[in-house]
This record gives structure tokens, C-alpha cells and sequence, in this order.
């Protein structure tokens, strides 16, 4: 059987294509970007770069209730901006399979928050799988999709940083599952069409699912106990349960690779086998909240750390005080003999390329010390030195609403200090309605669009904005002064800039002050990272 | 097979090829027959940052992260991105450095002594002059791949194994070229040995 060396991402693909995937969607954003791309390079499965999370999972939903089995990809605050379709489709449930990721970053690698998406899974009621390794990666995408079918149910499969980027050996299926062909859609508005009449019933029926799941998931196989040394038992899933496995090797481990709903009977039988029961969980208390309310003494979180990933040195030391020294990994000798140095290296912060087209706006806006709402992308980085020129960054889209909220709060004493600066592909994903917003309720905003033609910061996706589908395809550029001039917002006050022409993108930035009317400047040069991989190819 | 599960920790900063020359190295482990893994976070796509890479492989491998102390080859690319990963070394570790000086944004001066403060926390110490390696192959974009051919001799993975890997993750037209810089990277090792040796 052919063995390949697979990131987690690349296996979750791999598994989509040989349960018989049809329709692949999402949005980019790390650590979850890779997955659609490796799908992409499967024949027969159509793909899209969606233009944010909530459009990915809607085109996902209408495809399988369309009969199409479909992954949809996402990173964690993805699943925020989808959270809305996410919470109804557990009520329709689907017809072919429905497989989401939410792909978490513990530490925050590359994020604006570390949030615990498993919560997503009990407050949606929708069943989650959390692979270990890129062979289960692969392996529980098949699962899922064969759930989700069994169960009328999409199912959310969790990954972490550490899972999607990690690479571990995999072995491929021997007969990928290609015959699937989608039917069609088939009227049923009793479950497609959630009028409260309809999803109160819809509701019972989600609760059956759950409670029937819930029973099922006790001989769920992914579900494993690794009986042993009956003194310590650890409930884990996920990478955790890799370092578990180095860190204590003797120990008797319950493996959850189905992290909602938890197998109750299963858990019960591991806590009776046990003397003392150890959850070992990244970021929030979800096991231990849970295995509590079942009645049974756990201990967990007093141990180990709320915040960032867990590593095989955390789960050392936090659980030296309670676990005999001797279930632990002896670790080589030679470990014990620290080396020590006089000299700490300073950091490399990461910094915008030199010659990047955003380099330009920030260094007026440092000039011209305005305020700065700013958004997520590369320029991002203008909140540091040398420009240390933003001041706002939470959520993709949030420059522009809260640029007008900023003036809202001034009323007639505002004196058109701020801008807003948002990328290309965040304005495409959720800018256009703040902006649609703004000149409907009259605000007098000055938005900036950073335009490089690409999705930067995630490893340059194309977006509406590139003229490039996710497979090479040409497609439709996004017409910014014919957008603007839909909403309302008047011809003369669109301007349209080259990013390295400074003193124009000075004047555009302050005409538009001065003039105290609606704004949109968009500030055009590709990403230089962009360039030079065209020019490559 | 012994039970040993070999650890190398590869560090530098971005642009340096760690991450393709980690890819052959896990890949090398996995067609010699061994378990392998390794794990790095991608940076974002600007350049200039820390980069690492932990690679493991033998017989079964569980977490695919390095635990501190159990480093037994730390292979560096940049002098003092080596010291930001001291603690995962332990006095044994074997640690290759690339003399190459690549300045952080933030800082006025790279610091003189740099050589002198790595041969003071590393008691396995071995510094590779990228000037003479570099001669030897016909383009610098291959040292990453020399690296490799110059702690191969020290792993148990069979030069038939490596050759195949590289195979695998080079492009085609590059291929005559990354085999004779891993080459040239072992003749460079058996060259220096007797100083490694003693
Ligand atoms: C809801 C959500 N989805 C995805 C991401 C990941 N992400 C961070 S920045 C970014 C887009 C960056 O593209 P762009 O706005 O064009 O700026 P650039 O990086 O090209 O400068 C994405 C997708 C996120 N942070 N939040
Ligand atoms: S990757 Fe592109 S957009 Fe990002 S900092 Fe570099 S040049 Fe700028």
C-alpha cells in the first residue's frame, strides 16, 4: 500500500476525494488555506475560493441538499462569520453528505483570537471529529462524511495548527469512492424551509439525533481506550493525545476522536477501570466541564494552562504533582544536561517585504498622525515600527464599520481625523456592506482599499479582486468605481491610486478629508511576493 | 530496528529553504522504513522571520514536536537564530551552524562575538563555512540540500533513500544539481570528521 508523508490539510483533502467529494468550498485563512487548494488537484471535484465563510458554507449547503457529498474549509473565526447558516443547517440536516473544518490555532500563531470552535459543536448540536495525526485526518473525513449521511447531520471536523501543518505518514485507501453523483435537489419544505413551524418540529428531531449519537458513540471504534497502569487515567483527543502518549507512556488513555457528544457509558467504564481520572485538553475546560457534570471527579484545567498549545514539556510539568514519577517517559539522560547562554537572539517580528505596495499609505498615515481603523491582512503590520499607524484590528470588515461608529459617537464635534484601511480580499469578504452601510446612513468615511490583486496574508488566494479563480480560471474583476457608484457614493469622490505614486495617494487622502463626503480610495499595486511568482510560472 | 527516535530541530530565518530541505529529510526517514514526522508553523507570507522545523523518525513516533533537552542534532542556517532554540539542546547535541549573519530589522549591529558566545553554550559544536561549501556547488540555492548530505553520514538512512527523496521534492531541471550538492555536503562532512570524532 503506497505510504506518503502528508500535512494534516493535505490528508483532510486526500480523505474528501476518496469518500467521493464532489464540491469543495471555503475561505481562506491559517491553518486551514491548504486543504481546498490540495482538493483543487483531485479530477471531478469542483472548487471555489468563496468570498467569505457564510457564501462558503451556503454554496456547501445548496450542494449537498443538491446532492453533492462537499467539504467546506474554513479557519476558526471562519466559522464565526458561518456561524448563522451553521446553527440552521443542524436543523435541516442535509441529503449527501456535509463535512465542515474549522481548523483552531492554539497560541495564536496566526490569529486574532484562540478560540475553543468544539464549543461551536454543543452550541449547534452538530457532531465533531478531531483527528490526531494526518493518517486520522484522512481517515475521519471518510468518518465524517459517512455520519453525516447516517445521521442527516453535517459534521464539523476540528483540526489545530499543530494537526494541519504537521506532516505524518499516510497510507492511501485502496479504492477511492468516485461513483458519487449528486441526484438533484428534492423538494421537502417541511426541512428546507426552517419557518417556525416547521423547525420546531425540526428541533425535536435535532435533540433525537443528539441523544441517539450520543448512544452510538460508545462503540464508536475512534473512541479508544488504551487500558494500562490503572492509577492514571488521561481523557484526551486531538495533538494532545500524541504528547500524552510520549510524556506517559504507561499511563491508560481514553482517546476521543469524536469530541461531541461524548460516549457518557464509554467514559463511565474508563472512570470505573481508573483511579484517578487526568483531562488533557488544549484551551477550554470542554471534556472536563463535561465528564464533571456526569458526577465523575476529574481534574484538569488546575494543572494546565487555559491559554496556548500544550506541548510534551507543559503536560510534564503540570502534571508532575499529581502523576507518580515513574508512569513517566524517562527521557534521555543526556536532556537533563541544560545548556545556558549570556545571549538572547532579539526577535525577527515579521515585517512588510521591502518594496511592498503597502508600504506607501502607511508612511503618510504616520505623517499625517490620523486615526487609523485598520482590518487583517499583511497591512496589518502598519501597527508596527517603522509606521506604527493603526490603531483598530479586530474582525475582517471591522475598519469600515467602526470608522463610521467613530464619527457617529462625535456627531458635529467629529473633525474628520480617521480612516479606514482594509485589503482587497477582506473588502471583498465583508468591506462592500460597512461601505454599503456608510452611504446609506450618511456617513462621511474615508475608506482606503489596499488592493495587491491577492489574498496576501494567507499565501496569495486569488479573490474578486485578482481576476483568477481558484484553479488559474479567468474570471470577473470587481469594478470599484461602478460599485461605488451603485450605493451612492458620488463618482468624484472614488479615487483610484498607484500605490508607489506617493504624493497622490497624499492628495487623494487628504482632498477626501477636507471634502467631508463618503470616500473610497483604492490604493492599486500587486503584492511583490504575487510578482515574482508569476513571473516564475 | 532500535527503539531510538532521532530528533533534528533545523532552524534559520524565512527564505532559507528549511522547510524544503525538512521535507526531504522526513521524507528520506519515511522511505528507509521508518516512522517519521515533523512539524513547523508557516509563517505568514512576508519574509524575514524565525523559521524551525522539527523532524523525527524511527520506529514509532508519537508527537510530532520535539521535547526540550532531546535535540540530538540542531542544524542551524543562521548563527543566532541557533541560540533562540538552546533549550531544546542538551550538552550532547550535535550542533551545526552555517556561518551566516543575517541582521533582524531592529537591530543596529550584528553582534561581533557571535561565534565566541555559540562555542560557549554548545559543547557539540561544529561551524560550516558556507563560502567553502557554496564553491563546491554550482548554485547557493542548493546549500539548504548540502546540509543535508553533511549530517547524512550521522543518521541511518541509506543515501538511496535520500537520492529518492530529493527526487520527489526537487523540481525535475534541479534534480543533477540538489543530488551533487548533498553529495558534496557528505565529502564535506568526511573531510572535517576527525575533528567532529574527537
Ligand atoms: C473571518 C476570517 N477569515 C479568514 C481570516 C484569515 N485572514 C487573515 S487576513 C486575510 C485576508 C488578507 O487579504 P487582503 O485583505 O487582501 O490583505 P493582504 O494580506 O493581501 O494585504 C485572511 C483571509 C480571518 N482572520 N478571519
Ligand atoms: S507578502 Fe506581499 S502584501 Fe504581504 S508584505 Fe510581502 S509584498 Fe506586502
Amino acid at each position: 500500500m503506497e505510504k506518503l508523508l502528508l500535512s494534516g490539510n493535505e490528508a483532510i483533502a486526500l480523505g474528501a476525494y476518496e469518500a467521493g467529494a464532489i464540491v469543495g468550498t471555503g475561505y481562506p485563512g491559517t491553518p486551514s488555506s491548504e486543504i481546498l487548494e490540495a482538493l483543487t488537484s483531485y479530477p471531478g471535484v469542483y472548487t471555489e475560493w468563496s468570498v467569505n465563510e457564510k457564501v462558503a458554507f451556503e454554496v456547501a449547503l445548496g450542494a449537498v441538499l443538491a446532492g453533492a457529498r462537499t467539504l467546506v474549509t474554513m479557519k476558526h473565526v471562519g466559522l464565526n462569520v458561518a456561524a448563522d447558516p451553521l446553527f440552521t443547517s443542524s436543523y435541516t440536516g442535509i441529503k449527501a453528505g456535509l463535512v465542515i473544518v474549522t481548523a483552531d490555532d492554539p497560541q495564536i500563531h496566526s490569529s486574532q483570537n484562540e478560540q475553543d470552535n468544539r464549543n461551536y459543536a454543543a452550541a449547534a448540536k452538530i457532531p465533531m471529529l478531531e483527528p490526531a495525526d494526518s493518517q486520522e485526518a484522512k481517515d475521519f473525513t471518510e468518518l465524517a462524511f459517512v455520519l453525516s449521511e447516517r445521521y442527516d447531520t453535517p459534521v464539523l471536523l476540528r483540526t489545530t495548527t499543530r494537526i494541519s501543518h504537521s506532516m505524518t505518514v499516510v497510507t492511501k485507501g485502496k479504492n477511492p469512492d468516485r461513483s458519487h453523483k449528486a441526484q438533484g435537489f428534492k423538494r421537502n419544505r417541511e426541512k428546507y424551509v426552517m419557518i417556525p413551524a416547521h423547525a420546531r418540529a425540526r428541533h425535536s428531531i435535532v435533540e433525537q439525533r443528539m441523544r441517539n449519537m450520543t448512544q452510538d458513540s460508545n462503540n464508536l471504534a475512534v473512541n479508544r481506550m488504551e487500558l494500562a497502569d490503572k492509577r492514571i487515567g488521561i481523557i484526551t483527543s486531538g495533538v494532545s493525545y500524541t504528547y500524552v502518549k510520549e510524556v506517559l507512556p504507561e499511563a491508560s488513555v481514553l482517546k476521543l476522536g469524536m469530541v461531541y457528544p461524548l460516549p457518557e457509558k464509554l467514559i463511565r467504564e474508563f472512570a470505573e477501570y481508573a483511579e484517578k481520572l487526568i483531562i488533557v485538553e488544549e484551551l477550554d475546560p470542554f471534556f472536563e466541564l463535561r465528564i464533571k457534570a456526569m458526577g465523575l471527579a476529574a481534574q484538569g484545567k488546575q494543572h494546565l494552562p487555559l491559554v496556548g498549545e500544550l506541548s510534551p514539556d507543559t503536560i510534564r510539568s503540570g502534571l508532575k504533582a499529581v502523576v507518580p514519577q515513574e508512569l513517566f517517559a524517562q527521557g534521555s539522560a543526556a536532556a537533563q544536561q541544560k545548556l545556558s547562554s549570556a545571549y538572547t537572539p532579539p526577535p525577527r517580528p515579521p515585517a512588510l517585504c521591502p518594496g511592498c505596495p503597502h508600504r506607501t499609505v502607511f508612511t503618510i498615515l504616520k505623517k499625517l498622525d490620523l486615526i487609523v481603523t485598520g482590518d487583517i491582512g499583511c497591512y496589518t503590520l502598519g501597527v508596527l515600527p517603522p509606521f506604527s499607524a493603526m490603531d483598530t484590528c479586530v474582525e475582517m470588515g471591522g475598519s469600515v464599520g467602526m470608522a463610521q461608529g467613530m464619527e457617529a459617537a462625535l456627531g458635529s464635534a467629529y473633525n474628520h481625523n480617521t480612516v479606514a484601511v482594509i485589503g482587497d480580499s477582506t473588502f471583498a469578504h465583508s468591506g462592500v456592506t460597512g461601505l454599503i452601510n456608510a452611504a446609506y446612513n450618511k456617513h462621511r468615511s474615508v475608506i482606503i482599499v489596499l488592493d495587491n490583486e491577492t489574498t496576501a496574508m494567507t499565501g496569495m488566494q486569488p479573490n474578486p479582486l485578482s481576476g483568477q479563480r481558484i484553479n488559474k480560471e479567468t474570471t470577473v474583476k470587481l469594478d470599484y468605481l461602478k460599485l461605488a457608484e451603485a450605493m451612492g457614493i458620488k463618482t468624484e469622490n472614488v479615487h483610484i491610486v498607484d500605490a508607489y505614486a506617493k504624493a497622490q495617494v497624499e492628495e487623494a487622502i487628504t482632498a477626501s478629508l477636507n471634502k467631508r463626503e463618503l470616500s473610497l480610495i483604492v490604493v492599486q499595486g500587486p503584492c511583490i511576493i504575487l510578482k515574482r511568482k508569476r513571473k516564475k510560472a | 530496528m532500535n527503539r531510538k527516535i532521532y530528533n533534528i530541530l533545523m532552524v534559520g530565518v524565512g527564505g532559507q529553504g528549511i522547510i524544503t530541505a525538512s521535507d526531504i529529510f522526513a521524507l528520506a526517514a519515511l522511505i528507509h522504513g521508518f516512522d517519521a514526522k515533523k512539524s513547523e508553523i508557516h509563517g505568514m507570507s512576508q519574509r524575514g522571520g524565525s523559521v524551525f522545523s522539527h523532524v523525527r523518525f524511527g520506529e514509532k513516533v508519537h508527537s510530532p514536536v520535539i521535547a526540550r533537552g532531546e535535540v540530538d542534532i540542531l542544524l542551524s542556517l543562521e548563527e543566532m537564530e541557533t541560540l533562540r532554540w538552546l533549550a531544546y539542546a542538551n550538552k550532547k547535541s550535535l550542533v551545526v551552524v552555517s556561518k551566516t549573519r543575517i541582521k533582524p530589522a531592529m537591530v543596529s549591529d550584528y553582534p561581533e562575538d557571535m561565534e565566541q558566545q555559540l562555542g560557549k553554550s554548545f559543547p557539540n559544536l561544529l561551524m560550516v563555512d558556507p563560502g567553502v561549501l557554496s564553491k563546491r556547488i554550482e548554485n547557493e540555492k542548493f546549500f539548504n540540500v548540502s546540509l543535508l548530505g553533511l549530517i547524512a553520514p550521522l543518521l541511518p538512512i541509506s543515501i538511496q533513500a535520500w537520492e529518492k527523496a530529493i527526487g520527489q521534492k526537487v523540481p525535475l531541471h534541479f534534480l543533477e544539481q540538489n543530488l551533487n550538492a548533498f553529495k558534496q555536503g557528505s565529502l564535506y562532512y568526511d573531510s572535517i570528521k576527525k575533528e567532529v570524532n574527537s
